[in-house]
């Protein structure tokens, strides 16, 4: 089901800030909730960590926790250095990693 | 006799300056410019939500809703079904072909005697067309689909036909809509009507648009279709709900998108 979308602008100056964008799909089950016919608690399972990396580095971490609603949005702001992959990874509860990869372009 | 002229002269004063004063209070909440979101006295759920909540929806990218249609969209390019075919096989391109559909639905159908909404449609095309399953009223695949047929209709003007063969069943959703029901012994038009603007309790009364759906509500964490809506309404003043895809809610979706009628296709939107 995990489905992520991320969006960057097209091109960048040299030593711009620009906004990263970053949706994922996700039910982010909390582990409060209870089955309402059985009784018995819903397990939990959400995303808990996020990691961005860029020219590289690690630009971009968050440790999620279960207040973190579902279909969770993210948006950060990174300096462009140069053109290549900046790449995205959403980690499940039970270990399962989702991977994105966009190109950034960065001109001048 | 004089005095009681002056009685009623004050008491006439009184009455005005309460209206006035109703007029005033509703007005002031109303100053903001809504642009396309209100069309006269329409106005729809998006004029009612948070700042927040409009933010989300203004953003293609943030609303979440898109995740869904973009399954709508992959499921519209699949081929399905023993006649090997996609709903794409016929109608080709949907941002030319269903362009316009989302706005007149649900119409009249001759073929079962009765008004269709847009997901039964889509069944009905899956089943008679495809020869594959219906999709589950609910499902991640039916709300995908039907947001994204929708969805190609964008911003143009609800248009449902209210006349000829749709006249009944008109006429049976706006009964429902003024009927009394549940516990509670409240109709659509109490609060949607008689009180939009207003709390009920903690939550604020729109007037109850159907230009959105489906859409993703916040409280929901997912997209839901209107007759989730409709049930959850029905629940609420303590009656007891019909089915999903039930005659009574398809004849009461025709009544509530004529209410609408003018207002744009805003779907998928984003409410609280």
């Amino acid at each position: 089901m995990a489905k992520a979308r991320v969006k960057v602008p097209k091109s960048v100056k040299k030593g711009e800030v620009f906004q990263v964008k970053t949706l994922i799909s996700h039910k982010m089950e909390t582990g409060l909730r209870k089955n309402k016919k059985t009784g018995k608690k819903i397990p939990r399972k959400i995303i808990n960590n996020f990691v961005c990396t860029y020219d590289g580095k690690e630009v971009f971490s968050s440790d999620w926790h279960p207040a973190v609603s579902a279909n969770p949005y993210l948006a950060f702001y990174v300096k462009a250095t140069k053109s290549g992959p900046m790449n995205f990874k959403w980690t499940d509860d039970d270990g399962k990693v989702t991977d994105k990869s966009v190109n950034i372009s960065v001109s001048g | 006799m004089r005095k009681s002229i002056q009685g009623i002269g004050a008491l006439a004063a009184l009455a005005v300056a309460f209206s006035a004063f109703a007029g005033t209070a509703f007005a002031g909440k109303d100053k903001m410019n809504f642009g396309k979101y209100q069309v006269g006295e329409l106005r729809t759920g998006y004029t009612f939500s948070t700042p927040e909540t409009r933010a989300i929806q203004d953003d293609d990218f943030e609303n979440p809703a898109f995740l869904w249609v973009d399954v709508g969209e992959a499921l519209w390019n699949k081929k399905e079904g023993k006649a090997g075919k996609s709903c794409a096989s016929c109608h080709k391109n949907a941002s030319a072909s269903m362009r316009g559909v989302g706005a007149r639905y649900p119409v009249f159908n001759k073929k079962l005697g009765k008004l269709q909404n847009l997901e039964q449609r889509i069944n009905q095309e899956r089943v008679e067309k495809m020869q594959a399953k219906p999709l589950k009223y609910e499902s991640k695949e039916l709300l995908g689909l039907t947001m994204f047929v929708r969805n190609q209709s964008k911003d143009m003007p609800i248009n449902v036909s209210i006349d000829g063969p749709a006249a009944p069943f008109f006429e049976k959703g706006k009964k429902f809509y003024f009927q009394r029901r549940g516990q509670l012994d409240m109709a659509c038009a109490n609060c949607h009507v008689d009180n939009p603007g207003g709390m009920i309790r903690a939550n604020l009364l729109s007037q109850g648009q159907s230009n959105g759906f489906p859409l993703y509500r916040l409280k929901w964490q997912k997209p839901g279709s209107l007759h989730r809506r409709f049930r959850g309404c029905n629940k609420q003043v303590r009656a007891k709900p019909y089915s999903y895809g039930a005659d009574e809610y398809v004849n009461l979706e025709l009544y509530v998108a004529w209410r609408g009628q003018g207002l744009p296709v805003e779907t998928p939107a984003v409410r609280m």
